[in-house]
C-alpha cells in the first residue's frame, strides 16, 4: 500500500489522498487510513458487485421471474453478522495500538504552549523562555479581503503563510500544550498527523516528532470554527536540525528579551538559562 | 384478490361520501386542519420550501468557494450561511418531510381512519412556520445572524448578538413541534392499528417511524436543555459552559451530541423504512429478513445513545473514553450492514423494473453505503485525528443525508403520489430528475473526500490555492444538483394538475393496506377497519 502511494506523490496524488506526513505518528495514521480504506474498498467490491450483478441479471425485461419464497435465511444472516464483526475486530486492534501511541506523552524533550486567539496563535517556548504571536502574512491578508482584486494564485502560499513561523528541531519529541484565550480553536499540521482542540480554561496536550531526515516547512490551519476569520489563522512550522534550532532559539531569545535592562529583566526572564534537559525535567514534573 | 379490492374500494367510496361533506373549505381547511392528509400535505410543502431556502444558502456557500479569494460574501455572512443552511435542512426540511410522510402513510398503512390526536397534529405543524420565520428573520437583526455553526458550540456562539435568543427560541419551538409529532405517531401506532395488524406485521416504514418517535422524545428535550443553558449563560450570569466561572465548554459538546447522534438516526431511520417498502415493490418479491430489519433498526437506535463522543475525538478525552467511543461506533456497522445485505438479498432473484421511485431507492442503496464506509473510517480514532473537521467529514455526512434522506423522501413522493392525488407523474421527467440529481450529487460531494484528505478544513470561506480545482468541480456539481430540484417541483405540480389518472394499484408489485384503498385515497382513510384478508396479504409479506 505504501509503495503504491509513494510513486504517485509527484503526480498530484497528495491532492486526492492523505499523505504519509513527516512524523512517526503521521506515518502510523496513514498506514491505518490506508488499511481501512482498502478494507472498505474490499467490502465495497463485494457489496456493490452483488448489487450490480442483481441489477443486470434479475431484470424483468430479461424475463426474470421473482422468487417470492426467498424471504429469509438464518445461515446467510448469521454469516453477514459474523463476518463484519470479525473484520471490525481486525481493524480495532491496530487502531487501538496507534491510539495508545498518540496518547503517550512521556519523555518529551521540549514543550511549546500554543494559545489560540481570534484570530492568531501565540507560541510560548516554555523551556527557552520566550514567546511570540503568529498571524496571517500581510500579502495573504491583503489578497484575501473581499473583492481585493488580487489573484490568490499570485500570492505565494496563499492563506498558509505567517509573519512568525514556529521553529522546532527534527528528531525531537515536542510536546504541544494547547489552550485558548477566547473561543475554541484547534491546532493541526496535517504532515504531523495530530490535531487537538485549544479550549479556553483548559490545557490539552499532544506531541509530534519530526523524522530526522525530514526538515522543512509544514503548513496547517485552525480547524475549529472560531468566528469571522476562522479561515485566516494559519500555522507554519519550520523543522530544522537540532543545531540550527539552538542558534534560532538563542537569536529569538536575544531579540525578544533585549539585554538593555538586564537588572530588571533578570528575575523574570531567568537568564540563568538552565540546560534544555534540566528544564525538560521540570516540564515533565509539571505535566 | 380483485373481489377484496373491489369490496374495500366500494366500502370506502361510501364512507368517503359520508364524511366528505364535513370537509372545511378555503383557508379554514388548512388553518383548522385536523385531517392527517391535509396536515401531511402542509408538512411536505413546508419541507419543500425550507429545502429551497436552505438549498439557496448552500449555493451561496458553493458560489463563494467556486474560486479561491473572496468574491461575493464577507466571511461573517459565509458563517451565517453554513449555520442556517444546516439548521434549515435538518429541522426545516428533512424532519418535517418525515413527519409529513408519517401523517400521510401511517394511518393508511395500519388501517386507521386518521392520526390518534388530530388537534395536537394541527398544533405541531403550525408551530413550525413561526419557528422558522423567527430563525430566518434572525439573519437580519443587529449583530448579524447565527454564525457559530449549527452545533452552537460555546463560547463562540455566545458572541452572537440579538440573533442568539431568537435562534434558541426557534429551536425550542422546533423541538416542541417534533415532540408533539412523535407523541402522535406513537399513540397512533400503539392504539389505532386495525384488528389483525400486529407489531411484527406492520410495514417497515411504520416500524422505523415508531423507533424514530421514541428517539425524538428521548433527545429533543436534551437539546432544549443545552440551548437553555446557553441562554442563561448569556443573559442570566450562569457559567455552565464558561471555565472562568467553574463551567466547562466541552460539557456543552457532550450534551449537544447526546442529542446530536440520535438526531442523525432520526434523519435516516424513516429512510430505511421507505426503501424497505419500495425495493420489494419493484423487485416483485417480499422484503428479505423482515424481522432482522426490525431488530437491526432497534439496535441502531440503541447504539445511537452510546456513541455521541465520536463527534468530538479531538477535545482531549481520556484514552479509555476514546477507546470506548471508537468501539461502540464501530459496532453500528454491524446492524447497518445487516440492513444493506437484506436489501441486496431482496433484489436477488427478483424481477426488477426501474421506475423513478426504484431508481432513487437504488441510488440510496449505493450512496448511503458509500457514506457508511466513510463513517466507519471516521470511527477509527487515530485516523479521525486526520479527518476531523475537514471536508472529509462534510463529504461523509452529505453522502448519508442527501442521497440518504433527501433521495428517499423524493422516492417516497414519486411512489405514493399516485395514491395521494389519483394522478401519475411523468415518468420521463422523473427519470431526468433522477439522473441529474444523482450525477449532480456525486460531482458535488465525491471530490470533497479528496479535499478533506488533502487537508482542507471545513467551514472556511476561502482556501489555499492547491484546493482550487476540486472546489470548482464540487461547486459545478452543486449547481447541477440545486437547479435540477426545480424539475422535481415541476414534475409534482404537473402530475397534480394534469397527470394521467392513476389506477388503484399503480405499481403491480405494491403490497400494503394503503394500496387497498381507492385512488385517490379517501379523505378519511379507513373509517371501517380493513377486512382481515387484506391484512394477511397486504401489510405482511
Amino acid at each position: 500500500m505504501l509503495n503504491f502511494a509513494q510513486p504517485m506523490a509527484d503526480s498530484g496524488w497528495h491532492l486526492l489522498n492523505m499523505t504519509k506526513g513527516v512524523t512517526e505518528l503521521s506515518a502510523q495514521m496513514y498506514k491505518l487510513h490506508m488499511l481501512i480504506l482498502w478494507v472498505c474498498v474490499g467490502i465495497g467490491v463485494i457489496v456493490y458487485g452483488a448489487m450490480i450483478i442483481a441489477l443486470f441479471k434479475f431484470r424483468r425485461s430479461k424475463g426474470a421471474k421473482p422468487d417470492t419464497k426467498m424471504v429469509h435465511s438464518t445461515n446467510a444472516e448469521i454469516l453477514w453478522t459474523a463476518a463484519p464483526t470479525i473484520i471490525l475486530i481486525a481493524m480495532a486492534i491496530p487502531a487501538a495500538r496507534v491510539l495508545i501511541a498518540t496518547e503517550d506523552t512521556r519523555n518529551t524533550e521540549m514543550t511549546i504552549k500554543v494559545t489560540g486567539y481570534q484570530w492568531k496563535w501565540q507560541y510560548d517556548y516554555l523551556d527557552d523562555g520566550f514567546n511570540f504571536f503568529s498571524t496571517l502574512s500581510a500579502t495573504s491578508n491583503e489578497a484575501r479581503q473581499l473583492q481585493s482584486g488580487v489573484d490568490p494564485r499570485s500570492v505565494k502560499n496563499y492563506l498558509l503563510d505567517v509573519d512568525n513561523e514556529v521553529v522546532v528541531p527534527v528528531d525531537t519529541k515536542v510536546r504541544i500544550l494547547l489552550t485558548a484565550q477566547d473561543v475554541i480553536h484547534a491546532w493541526w499540521v496535517p504532515a504531523f498527523g495530530m490535531k487537538k482542540d485549544a479550549i479556553p480554561g483548559f490545557v490539552n496536550e499532544m506531541w509530534f516528532k519530526v523524522d530526522a531526515d525530514k526538515p522543512g516547512t509544514y503548513r496547517g490551519q485552525c480547524v475549529e470554527l472560531c468566528g469571522r476569520d476562522h479561515g485566516f489563522m494559519p500555522i507554519v512550522v519550520r523543522a530544522v536540525s537540532k543545531d540550527e534550532y539552538k542558534v534560532w532559539a538563542a537569536e529569538r531569545k536575544a531579540a525578544l528579551n533585549p539585554p538593555a535592562a538586564p537588572a530588571e529583566a533578570a528575575p523574570v526572564a531567568d537568564p540563568a538559562a538552565p540546560t534544555t534537559a534540566a528544564n525538560n525535567n521540570a516540564a515533565a514534573t509539571r505535566g | 384478490m380483485s373481489d377484496h379490492d373491489h369490496s374495500a374500494a366500494a366500502a370506502h367510496g361510501h364512507s368517503h361520501d359520508d364524511h366528505g361533506d364535513h370537509k372545511p373549505y378555503g383557508w379554514k381547511r388548512w388553518v383548522y386542519a385536523t385531517n392527517h392528509k391535509d396536515i401531511g400535505t402542509m408538512y411536505l410543502i413546508f419541507a419543500c420550501v425550507m429545502f429551497f431556502i436552505g438549498g439557496s444558502m448552500a449555493l451561496v456557500i458553493r458560489l463563494e468557494l467556486f474560486q479561491p479569494g473572496l468574491q461575493f460574501v464577507d466571511p461573517a455572512i459565509f458563517n451565517e450561511m453554513t449555520t442556517v443552511h444546516a439548521l434549515l435542512m435538518i429541522f426545516g426540511a428533512v424532519m418535517p418531510a418525515w413527519t409529513g410522510l408519517a401523517n400521510w402513510l401511517i394511518p393508511m398503512q395500519v388501517g386507521a381512519p386518521d392520526m390518534a390526536l388530530p388537534r395536537l397534529n394541527n398544533f405541531s405543524f403550525w408551530i413550525l412556520p413561526f419557528a422558522f420565520t423567527l430563525l430566518i428573520s434572525s439573519l437580519f437583526v443587529p449583530g448579524g445572524g447565527p454564525a457559530g455553526g449549527w452545533t452552537l458550540y460555546p463560547p463562540l456562539v455566545l458572541q452572537g448578538g440579538d440573533s442568539l435568543p431568537m435562534a434558541i427560541f426557534a429551536i425550542h419551538m422546533m423541538g416542541a413541534s417534533s415532540i408533539l409529532g412523535a407523541i402522535n405517531v406513537i399513540v397512533t401506532i400503539m392504539n389505532m392499528r386495525a384488528p389483525g395488524v400486529g407489531l411484527l406485521n406492520m410495514p417497515l416504514f411504520v416500524w422505523t417511524w415508531l423507533i424514530t418517535a421514541y428517539l425524538l422524545i428521548a433527545v429533543m428535550p436534551v437539546l432544549a436543555g443545552a440551548v437553555t443553558m446557553l441562554l442563561t449563560d448569556h443573559f442570566f450570569g450562569t457559567s455552565f459552559f464558561s471555565a472562568a466561572g467553574g463551567g466547562d465548554p466541552v460539557m456543552f459538546q457532550h450534551i449537544f451530541w447526546f442529542f446530536g447522534h440520535p438526531e442523525v438516526y432520526i434523519l435516516i431511520l424513516p429512510a430505511f423504512g421507505i426503501v424497505s417498502e419500495i425495493i420489494p415493490t419493484f423487485a416483485r418479491k417480499p422484503l428479505f429478513g423482515y424481522e432482522s430489519m426490525v431488530y437491526a433498526s432497534a439496535s441502531i437506535a440503541f447504539l445511537s445513545f452510546i456513541v455521541w463522543a465520536h463527534h468530538m475525538f479531538t477535545v482531549g478525552m481520556p484514552l479509555a473514553g476514546q477507546m470506548f467511543f471508537m468501539l461502540s461506533t464501530m459496532l453500528i456497522a454491524i446492524p447497518t450492514g445487516v440492513k444493506v445485505f437484506n436489501w441486496c438479498a431482496t433484489l436477488w432473484r427478483g424481477s426488477l423494473t426501474f421506475e423513478t421511485p426504484m431508481l432513487f431507492s437504488l441510488a440510496f442503496l449505493f450512496l448511503f453505503t458509500c457514506g457508511g464506509f466513510s463513517g466507519l473510517m471516521l470511527a477509527i480514532v487515530p485516523a479521525d485525528y486526520q479527518y476531523h473537521d475537514t471536508y472529509f467529514v462534510v463529504a461523509h455526512f452529505h453522502y448519508v443525508l442527501v442521497p440518504g434522506s433527501i433521495f428517499t423522501i423524493m422516492a417516497a413522493v414519486y411512489y405514493w403520489l399516485p395514491k395521494w392525488t389519483g394522478r401519475m407523474y411523468d415518468e420521463t421527467l422523473g427519470k431526468w430528475h433522477f439522473w441529474l440529481s444523482t450525477i449532480g450529487v456525486n460531482v458535488l460531494f465525491f471530490p470533497q473526500h479528496f479535499l478533506g484528505l488533502a487537508g482542507m478544513p471545513r467551514r472556511i470561506p476561502d482556501y489555499a490555492t492547491q484546493f482550487a480545482d476540486w472546489n470548482m468541480v464540487s461547486s459545478i456539481g452543486a449547481f447541477i444538483f440545486g437547479f435540477s430540484q426545480l424539475l422535481f417541483v415541476y414534475v409534482v405540480v404537473k402530475a397534480v394538475r394534469s397527470g394521467a389518472k392513476a389506477p388503484q394499484r399503480p405499481w403491480e408489485g405494491a403490497h400494503g393496506l394503503e394500496w387497498e384503498l381507492p385512488t385517490p385515497a379517501p379523505y378519511h382513510s379507513w373509517s371501517d377497519p380493513p377486512p382481515r384478508e387484506l391484512i394477511g396479504k397486504g401489510a405482511s409479506h
